[in-house]
């Protein structure tokens, strides 16, 4: 059979999906149907369009008929739509023009009680695909590389470890840091759960491998100054002292950490005799090299947790402060065995296998006092009282030192790179992820990953886990060497455009750019929402295969219009 | 390799193929999914989770780099990191999954059509002796229980199977064997998750005793539209709607002669499982009974926080003593220390839920020994150090992640999932740079 080459020639493929879809829905007679709508030169039903067989059929019908358009009227796009387009493709056509036509989960499952419904409703759904699928066009995806360099920013425990690993997988690392030292907070502490091991000997071994590994490029007492670019192909402006340096690199991680607050303003905190978690840690380290643990401030310690956290200023739990404390005073009662330790407590927040630290800590004669938020304790001089829940009474305890516990928050720096990246912080500060389930460690925008605190607070090894799962994450598009953007991207009328902007606020992909007066789409980065398209006052912007003119053709023959 | 096709082996292989790695995954049931699959919502966002999980299951299965080998279990290793040599025994599903659509004609005809209780629902609903593991299995591929069918235990059904009968691609094969595969690899992730304890064993709770007693799971299952009660919440003693609801935390676990350690997700479950309670029936009152609450994650605490302030969930600390039944309205009588008042109090809730111990899973003894790695005291497989190397074992090239390698919840395992790829792609860089021969599968 010949066909001109402007001639539109659309199959219609209906599936029964054994009784899914055939059990409630006339699939014959939307088959008859089918058969009538303009541009259909074939119609046929399939008992499973999805399986080897239907396929073939298409694929045979494609050949004999001449198809240019195909529509499949089965089940859900989101589970087959990839299976049909390569039929399509595997025939000869460009897999733009296949159209799809779920009559399964909108018609006889939500109409499983009224088949004559059901039935319309699949022949209105079928006449609505034809339509758009008339006037599809068929589109080129363009590849767009990647430059296989990864830029971390942070140089602690979790931008190390990703550094190490992507480097051992064979790219080239820069890592970024503003202070003169690898290492981060760990520096700052003192041993390290769960194995007690001294924390600057552990940072100072991974700085150690950092320094050896040919691939990474370390940069301390550097700031980032500008990101530019997208997946694959980001420029990233660096300044270390004073002068500036550009990196091109792929793909980008966030490791940058998060900071202790300090308790201004709580419990009389001064730093000295009243201190946090970290300033602790501090003095354990000055005892232990000074050989001397009478100068840690006493042996009467009383430690109050969740000091900002869990509703009092900050909303959340910094989930590492119960166990960091347990450490501590664990740590205490082995130097000084006669130290007595009393933790003032909301509810001990140790969870996983940490719940043996609690059991240890009791064991060794650490006491625990719960109190209620609305009862919290009170620190005058040297005297620290508290109302006990457990035993419904209130306790004067004498503290030569009292340590708060504070959460981790985030710094005035994740605003910046937030808006430099065009990344996003949740409510609670910290980076927000592209999904908090199944994508914790990516970011809606493609190229850019998180890990460590700077997601949220969590310990160590938790850390390490992120900080590995980032570097996988980023190793993707860097090992493939090209990503391929969908072709269901923008395109800009330039007459039409009055360059107002709002598509670019609106974007939550970062997708668009208004630069020099030119509204440029971007189309690694857009994902084919079509929000700029709906947002758009001139309607200067037309999103490939869901044009405005197919989409309105879809409703047209929905009201019979046409 | 991975082993295990819940949320934590699935994000692996789509890591390993994204990046381009060929890799075998290899699931002990008869689809992939695992726990997740299961859950009717997730915390913090009650996101629907085989909504957000199916896809993905579909993605791995679909994925060119990823085989998926399911109704299979890892039964021998030999070699070392690099160049494994595994030994997996696939059990036959008699169905052949090359013709199967899923279409579940099969088990419609079944002679024994929906006599015994459904795994996948937790014994809720009722299958036939042929059946799909649930409706969003991956692969939609029918199998026979070859404990019931009367084909496979007795060698006759009726003149002629129905359900050969019925299946229009005469995908039906009795004569399947186990097959035994043995698969060439660089590195192992071990991803098997957890098992559940059954809380039978705690006679005080009266569950299996009690009608309506049930466990967090059996809640899910019921309370999941796609569940056998279609999401309605209803008790099984008499089909009604219960008015009050109390979740039991911690059963069996923090418990010195039980487990010991904390679950880490209970606390968040019951708070959902509350949430959603309400949003079916406003007017359901639900308590949640705790010695500890642990809202420890991103976004938990103020997870709990708007459970209690906006939905009225009563969180009261306080450990169960005992249940008893009323035997005329089948409620249950909760006796409980108020740890707050100190005094001992009673409850009465019309359905209670258990939160029952996530546990190392059954065979992961079995299998530490089969991969030569090691599990801790609880039964967890234990990493070479718990604080730097959270995710290797002891053997070079065997990776952990997501529950088996102790409690977590879905975004760390998921996060330790992407991690165990990155390990296994630092293996088989090491291996190519060393100009071993590649395209091996990982």
């Amino acid at each position: 059979m010949d066909a001109t080459d402007d001639e539109i020639r659309v199959g219609v493929f209906i599936c029964h999906c054994g009784s899914n879809i055939g059990g409630v829905v006339d699939v014959p007679a939307v088959t008859e149907y089918a058969k009538t709508l303009p541009n259909v030169v074939y119609a046929e039903r399939n008992l499973y369009t999805c399986s080897s067989d239907g396929i073939d059929s298409i694929k045979r019908a494609i050949q004999e008929h001449n198809l240019n358009r195909v529509v499949v009227a089965a089940c859900t796009p989101r589970t087959h739509e990839p299976l049909f387009r390569k039929a399509c493709e595997d025939a000869g056509l460009n897999k733009y023009i296949f159209e799809f036509a779920n009559i399964r989960d909108h018609c006889s499952w939500i109409h499983m009680r009224e088949p004559e419904k059901a039935t319309e409703k699949a022949k209105d759904l079928v006449r609505m695909a034809v339509a758009k699928a008339s006037l599809l066009e068929p589109q080129e995806e363009k590849k767009v590389s990647v430059e296989p360099k990864t830029l971390v920013i942070g140089g602690g425990i979790s931008g190390m470890t990703a550094a190490l690993n992507l480097a051992r997988q064979g790219f080239d690392v820069h890592i970024v840091e503003k202070e003169r030292d690898l290492g981060g907070m760990a520096r700052q502490l003192y041993k390290l759960y769960p194995t007690f091991v001294d924390a600057l000997e552990f940072v100072n071994a991974l700085v150690k491998e950092v320094e050896a590994e040919e691939r990474i490029t370390i940069w301390t007492s550097t700031t980032v100054k500008e990101v530019e670019g997208y997946v694959g192909n980001f420029k990233a402006t660096i300044t270390i002292g004073g002068e500036d340096e550009v990196l091109k690199v792929g793909t980008i991680i966030v490791a940058i950490g998060a900071a202790e607050f300090k308790p201004d303003g709580f419990y009389d905190y001064d730093g000295s005799r009243v201190i946090t978690q970290l300033e602790l840690e501090a003095r354990l380290r000055a005892c232990e090299e000074a050989g001397d643990f009478s100068e840690l401030g006493g042996k009467r310690i009383v430690m109050i947790q969740c000091v900002g956290a869990r509703g009092r200023k900050f909303s959340y739990c910094s989930k590492i402060c119960c166990t960091t404390a347990l450490k501590n005073a664990l740590v205490i009662k082995e130097k000084v065995p006669d130290a007595e330790i009393y933790v003032l407590h909301r509810g001990i927040n140790v969870y996983g296998e940490y719940e043996y630290l609690l059991i240890e800590a009791r064991e060794s004669g650490i006491r625990f006092v719960k109190f209620g938020l609305e009862n919290e304790p009170n620190v005058e001089g040297t005297s620290v009282t508290v109302y006990h829940e457990n035993i419904r009474k209130e306790l004067e305890l004498e503290a030569d030192l009292v340590v708060l516990s504070t959460p981790l928050i985030s710094t005035p720096e994740y605003e910046q790179l937030s808006k430099m990246l065009k990344v996003p912080l949740g409510l609670d500060g910290f980076f927000y992820e592209a999904h908090v389930k199944l994508r914790p460690l990516d970011f809606a925008t493609d190229g850019i990953y998180v890990c460590g605190t700077a997601h949220g607070p969590r310990d160590i090894p938790e850390s390490i886990a992120q900080a590995l799962g980032a570097s996988s994450r980023a190793s993707i598009p860097m090992a493939r060497g090209f990503v391929v953007p969908e072709a269901i991207t923008p395109v800009v009328d330039e007459t039409a455009c009055v360059k107002c902007g709002i598509c670019v606020d609106k974007c939550p992909y970062s997708a668009l750019r208004l630069d020099d007066d030119k509204l440029e789409v971007i189309d690694a980065l857009c994902k084919g929402c079509g929000t700029c398209v709906a947002a758009c006052p001139t309607g200067a912007l037309d999103q490939r295969h869901f044009r405005n003119k197919e989409v309105e053709a879809q409703i047209k023959t929905f009201f019979c219009l046409s | 390799m991975v082993i295990g096709g819940g949320i934590a082996g699935i994000q692996a292989a789509l890591d390993l193929g994204d990046r381009g790695h060929d890799v075998y995954l290899v699931e002990k049931k008869p689809s992939i999914g695992g726990r997740m699959a299961q859950l009717d919502k997730t915390f913090p966002t009650n996101d629907c989770s085989i909504c957000i999980l199916a896809p993905k299951m579909l993605e791995c299965f679909d994925h060119p780099n990823v085989t998926v080998i399911t109704n299979a279990e890892v039964k021998g290793l030999e070699g070392s990191a690099g160049d494994f040599k595994v030994k997996v025994l696939k059990k036959p599903r008699y169905v052949d999954e090359d013709k199967c659509t899923g279409c579940g004609d099969c088990a419609w005809a079944c002679r024994l059509k929906e006599r015994f209780p459904d795994d996948f629902n937790m014994g809720l609903g009722k299958r036939s002796a042929i059946s799909l593991y649930f409706i969003q299995a991956v692969p939609r591929v029918a199998l026979i229980d070859d404990e019931h069918c009367l084909m496979l235990t007795k060698g006759k059904c009726g003149k002629s199977p129905p359900c050969v009968d019925a299946c229009g691609p005469k995908a039906i094969d009795f004569a399947q064997k186990p097959e035994e595969i043995e698969l060439d690899v660089d590195a192992i992730i071990v991803a098997t998750g957890y098992d559940l304890l059954d809380p039978s064993q705690f006679k005080e709770y009266g569950y299996g005793v009690y009608a309506n007693v049930l466990t967090a799971f059996e809640f899910e299952r019921l309370i999941c539209a796609g569940g056998p009660k279609e999401g309605h919440l209803v008790r099984p003693s008499d089909g009604e709607v219960p008015k009050t609801i109390t979740f039991i935390q911690c059963v069996g676990l923090r418990d010195r002669g039980n487990y010991p350690y904390c679950c880490s997700v209970c606390c968040l479950n019951s708070t959902k499982g509350s949430i959603l309670a309400k949003e079916h029936y406003p007017e359901i009152e639900t308590y949640i009974l705790y010695s500890e609450l642990r809202a420890v994650g991103k976004r938990s605490q103020e997870y709990v926080d708007r459970a209690r302030d906006e939905y009225g969930i009563k969180y009261i600390r306080g450990m169960p003593g005992e249940l008893l039944e009323d035997p005329e309205t089948k409620n249950l009588i909760i006796k409980y220390e108020d740890m707050d008042s100190g005094t001992i109090e009673r409850m009465e809730a019309e359905l209670v839920v258990l939160n029952t111990a996530p546990i190392p899973g059954e065979s992961s003894k079995e299998l530490a020994e089969v991969l030569g790695i090691a599990v801790d005291e609880y039964g967890f497989f234990s990493p070479k150090d718990p604080l730097g190397a959270p995710i290797e074992t002891e053997k070079e090239g065997i990776f952990l992640s997501g529950y088996a390698q102790g409690p977590k919840d879905i975004p760390e395992s998921v996060a330790q999932a992407s991690a165990a790829a990155a390990e296994a792609s630092e293996i088989i860089a090491r291996k190519s740079s060393r100009g071993d021969d590649e395209g091996e599968k990982e």
